[in-house]
Parts: C-alpha cells; sequence; structure tokens
C-alpha cells in the first residue's frame, strides 16, 4: 500500500479479514428484513407439511397396521423421525430456490458483493439463516407428538442443535446445487435424485434394518438417517455410537459449506 | 494519486475480448463519463472494478487499493449504482436503506438512514415497501443506497438506461448534486447527452479499449471541429453527396435518414450542398465517428 495521503485519509481505511461478523450480520439483516415479509406462508408450509406426514402416517398406520417399533408407540417412532423430514424441507429446498432466485432473477448478489462482502461471507451467512430458521422448525413435530404421550426429556434439548448443524449441511447442498444448475426446472432432477430418497430412507417410517443389506449401508451415509437417530437418541436415550453420528453431521455441514462457497464463486465471479 | 488507475487490463469471455488492454486513469474529484456502445466492455470494466470479475491481464487499483487481493476495501471506499434495479421489493424504503449501511459498517445506521430519505425525497414514504413506489422513486432510492456510506468514488453503471425523460432529469440532478461535494465518479453510459452533461471528462470505449478522451468541448473540437452539415434527401442523392464530400477530404456520417457532414466549416466552396442544415458540432458527431455506432 503506498496510496498517497489523500487516499489514506477516513476511519474506515484499513484491511479487511476474512469471514468478518459484520459482513455475515450485514447480509443475515437483509434475509430478516425480507423473512418479516413473509413468514406467515413459509412457516405455515414449513410447519404444516411435516405435520400432514406425521399424521397420516403416525396415526393411519398406527390405527391399522403398526402398533409398536422396538416398543416406542408408532406414532412416537414417526413423530421423532419427523424432524428430520422438516429439516430437509426446510433447508434443501429454500436455499436450492432463494439461491436461484436471488442471483438470477433479482440481481440481489450484484448489490451484495458489490458492498464489501465476498462470497464466502455470503454463502456462509444464507447458510447460517435457514439453518436457524430450519432448526426452529425443525423441532415442531417433535412438540406436536408430546400430544401423543412422548414424554419430554432433557436430552431433547440437544435437538434443535441436531436440527442446525444438518440444515447447515443441506443449505450448503442446496446453495451449491443453485450455483450449479442452468435452470430452475433442473431442480426437478435434484429433487428426485436426492432430496426425496434421502427423505424416505432415513428411517423416518420405518427402521433402516428392515431393508436389505445395500440399502442399510447406504442410509448410514444419508445425513438425515443420522439426524433421525440422534433426534431418538434424545427421546429414548443415547448411545455411544452417537457421537459418531453428530461428527458426520458436522463433517458433512463443512463439506457442503466449503462445496458452496466454490461453486457461488465460480457462479458469480467472472 | 488517480483513485481508478487501470493498465493495459484484458478480460476474455472465451473468444471474446470483452476489454482488450484497457488504460484508464480516473484523477480523484472528476466525474469522468465512460461513453460506449453496447458491447463496448464499459459493463465488464465495472464489474471489474467491484471485484466480480477478474481481470485475465494488466493492474487495477482503486483508492490505492490493489484489485482483485485487496477488492473488498476498496469496495468499503466506494458506492456502486448498477443497471438494473435490485432493491428487496416487498421490503420497507428505510429497511432497504439500513441493511446496506449494515454491510458497508456504518456506525450510525439511523443517522445513513435518514441521510438517505432526503437525499432521495423519500422521508414520507420510509415505512412502504418498495413496490409500492414510483419508478422514478425507485431509482432515487437505488442512487441513496449507493451512497449510504457516503463514499469517496461512485461508480454507475448506466444510471438512467430505460428510463423516461423525467425520470433521467431528476436523476441528472442528484448525480450533478454529488458531483458538486467533490465525489469522484465514474459513469458508465450510451447517452451521449447524459455524458454531455454530467461529464467533466469523456472517455470513449469502443472494443475494450479507449479510443480518445478528453474534455467534451475538447473532444469535439479535436474530433469534429465547430460545425456539422446535415442533409435529407433521397437515399440515391444522399450517397451522391457522400461520396462528393469525403473526395473533397470531409468526414461524413450517418444520422438516421440523413448524412452529417462533419466539420463543414473546412469545406470548399460548393461542397456543402444549399439545402444542409448547419449545426454546432456535438459529442455524438464525435461518437459516431470514433466508434461507427449510432448514437442514442
Amino acid at each position: 500500500m503506498d496510496a498517497t495521503a489523500s487516499l489514506q485519509e477516513g476511519p474506515r481505511r484499513t484491511a479487511m479479514r476474512r469471514l468478518e461478523p459484520a459482513a455475515i450480520a450485514g447480509v443475515m439483516s437483509r434475509e430478516v428484513a425480507n423473512f418479516r415479509t413473509y413468514w406467515r406462508g413459509t412457516t405455515f408450509s414449513s410447519v404444516l407439511e411435516p405435520l400432514v406426514y406425521l399424521l397420516a402416517f403416525g396415526l393411519g398406520l398406527s390405527a391399522t397396521l403398526v402398533d409398536e417399533v422396538d416398543g416406542v408407540p408408532y406414532i412416537q417412532f414417526v413423530g421423532t423421525g419427523m424432524v428430520a423430514t422438516a429439516v430437509i424441507f426446510s433447508s434443501a429446498l429454500p436455499s436450492m430456490f432463494g439461491t436461484f432466485v436471488k442471483h438470477r432473477f433479482q440481481n440481489t448478489y450484484e448489490a451484495i458483493l458489490a458492498a464489501p462482502v465476498d462470497v464466502e461471507e455470503l454463502v456462509t451467512a444464507e447458510m447460517l439463516w435457514i439453518a436457524t430458521r430450519s432448526a426452529v422448525y425443525g423441532c415442531t413435530p417433535l412438540v406436536v407428538t408430546f400430544f401423543w404421550g412422548l414424554d419430554p426429556e432433557p436430552g431433547m434439548l440437544l435437538v434443535p442443535l441436531f436440527a442446525f448443524v444438518t440444515a447447515l449441511g443441506f443449505s450448503g447442498f442446496g446453495v451449491a446445487m443453485a450455483a450449479t444448475v442452468a435452470k430452475i426446472d433442473q431442480f426437478n432432477y435434484v429433487t428426485a435424485l436426492f432430496v426425496t430418497p434421502l427423505f424416505l430412507v432415513a428411517g423416518t417410517f420405518f427402521p433402516i434394518e428392515g431393508l436389505p443389506r445395500g440399502f442399510q449401508v447406504a442410509a448410514q451415509l444419508n445425513p438425515l438417517h443420522q439426524l433421525v437417530e440422534l433426534v431418538r437418541g434424545g427421546a429414548f436415550g443415547f448411545e455411544a455410537v452417537d457421537l459418531l453420528r453428530f461428527a458426520f453431521l458436522v463433517a458433512f455441514a463443512l463439506v457442503t459449506w466449503r462445496v458452496a462457497i466454490v461453486r457461488m464463486r465460480a457462479r458469480l465471479i467472472d | 494519486m488517480a483513485a481508478i488507475e487501470l493498465r493495459d487490463v484484458v478480460k476474455t469471455f472465451g473468444p471474446t475480448r470483452a476489454v482488450d488492454g484497457l488504460d484508464l486513469e480516473v484523477p480523484e474529484g472528476i466525474c469522468l463519463g465512460l461513453l460506449g456502445p453496447n458491447g463496448a466492455g464499459k459493463s465488464t470494466t465495472m464489474r471489474m472494478l467491484t471485484g466480480q470479475a477478474i481481470a485475465d491481464q494488466g493492474t487495477l487499483r482503486v483508492l490505492g487499493w490493489d484489485l482483485p487481493e485487496q477488492s473488498k476495501p476498496a469496495r468499503a471506499e466506494m458506492g456502486v449504482v448498477p443497471q438494473l434495479d435490485n432493491l428487496d421489493i416487498d421490503v420497507t424504503v428505510e429497511d432497504n436503506l439500513a441493511v446496506y449501511a449494515r454491510l458497508y459498517r456504518v456506525p450510525d445506521v439511523g443517522a445513513a438512514v435518514d441521510r438517505c430519505l432526503d437525499l432521495a425525497r423519500l422521508r414520507d414514504r420510509r415505512r412502504d415497501a418498495v413496490d409500492k413506489l414510483s419508478g422514478g422513486m425507485r431509482r432515487r432510492l437505488l442512487l441513496a443506497r449507493g451512497l449510504v456510506h457516503e463514499p469517496r468514488l461512485v461508480l454507475l453503471d448506466e444510471p438512467t438506461v430505460g428510463l423516461d425523460p423525467q425520470i433521467r432529469t431528476e436523476l441528472w440532478r442528484l448525480i450533478g448534486d454529488l458531483k458538486a461535494r467533490g465525489t469522484t465518479i465514474l459513469m458508465s453510459t450510451h447517452y451521449i447527452e447524459e455524458a454531455e452533461r454530467l461529464a467533466d471528462e469523456v472517455a470513449v470505449m469502443h472494443r475494450g479499449r479507449i479510443i480518445s478522451r478528453g474534455r467534451p468541448a475538447d473532444l469535439i473540437a479535436e474530433h469534429a471541429g465547430r460545425q456539422t452539415a446535415e442533409v435529407y434527401a433521397p437515399p440515391d442523392r444522399l450517397a451522391e453527396l457522400r461520396a462528393g464530400a469525403e473526395a473533397a477530404g470531409l468526414r461524413v456520417r450517418p444520422a438516421g435518414p440523413a448524412i452529417a457532414i462533419v466539420g463543414s466549416e473546412r469545406a470548399d466552396d460548393g461542397a456543402i450542398p444549399r439545402e444542409a442544415v448547419l449545426r454546432a458540432a456535438t459529442l455524438e458527431d464525435v461518437f459516431v465517428l470514433l466508434t461507427g455506432e449510432e448514437a442514442e
């Protein structure tokens, strides 16, 4: 830096660091300002959708086909598992569509990146915001299941944390997908190939032990399955392996975070 | 020290050289109009200055910061008014401003918002959602948003493109106020009148490089002389007149349904037809002569 004295004037003339909290908070404040205008609709769908599944499967199947799974009433089995469903629906999908729309149609990122914010901070803020929202929405099925006899347990206090970390991973996944697809309708492929299979083979509606061996192994790589097991651990008792499950979710979030940054940088910076 | 210094900057997109050996220096305190036709490389240059495009070659320095490595602190001291309206339309006017005040780390967000509301003359609409504003109000808000941190350098990317004349005049007044306060401005435009009215200096950009630069009056004197003769006639007659004028060493450019014989004060007797309309030479004459493109 050898700028002249006139250019060195001013209180803000300092080098800036990576991942500045002020930049991340600024981007999140934009999300909060927008969220205040549409929270009713988003909250309605994010809460109602898992509840419909909970009632349809939990009540429907327990009344006709399944009483219990591993000694747990079926509605409670599904209710604890539905946390994962609420998390993926409120993280992967909003991050995919929201990111794509803000980039392609609203030119929002062009404006944000003209300010002292870099792509890493932008992606981090987007992920943190979606994960925060998702952690709240994710707890709804658990709370509802209290009305069907699920007893509150101290371990359940960790469920928002589990949901948050998992949602971070899926929001990173969504951002990366949004930075990869060329057209918005290509999200149909993403949903069909990733979101739906992950949701169905997570152990939400049935224990994965009943699946063929190959599916059981594949399910271990499914972050939603790890979340389902952690939530059930919080409700019915943790096991030592749950530490590994949590570590897996942290690793999932870290990997998708970095991939999302790389993909978004390629998309936003020419 | 210049506010902006670009040296031998090249930016390619596949086989296209959008910016091709660009040298540009913008001294502090002036308004430089970057005038060029669509595809001249103006927007790519603007994107490089905000770190959203990385040059393949050359050096870029903004307010003393080297780009792209020090793009972030450079952006903290510059304001950008984009070509496209990217306001958050469901959010209130004041929240739009407050968000950007935070992004620019303004210490007193409330005071910055109030100042911008006054600047944009939107104080009484502060709690309205942006989609309730008229087109002119939205453009004023967009301009004020770019000034929320009182930048020392402002990049205006085609600030009035697509606007009706009344809104354009309103914005010109605001940009004029900004100039009067001594803010350095780099304004890309393809509107001749805009460059003529607002810019202290104009740089004509064509095919990714600056092909001429100077004060508008100097550019006109250098390239177009004092006087231009416009002739309206059937196409065959225009072709004949054009050939005659060019044979007499005059420069001729198309002007819609007419031809414009530039520098007509230098013409020999009889070289300018009697039906010609004489007028003072303009920056538009310069632009068309240099770029070969019709002006807007």
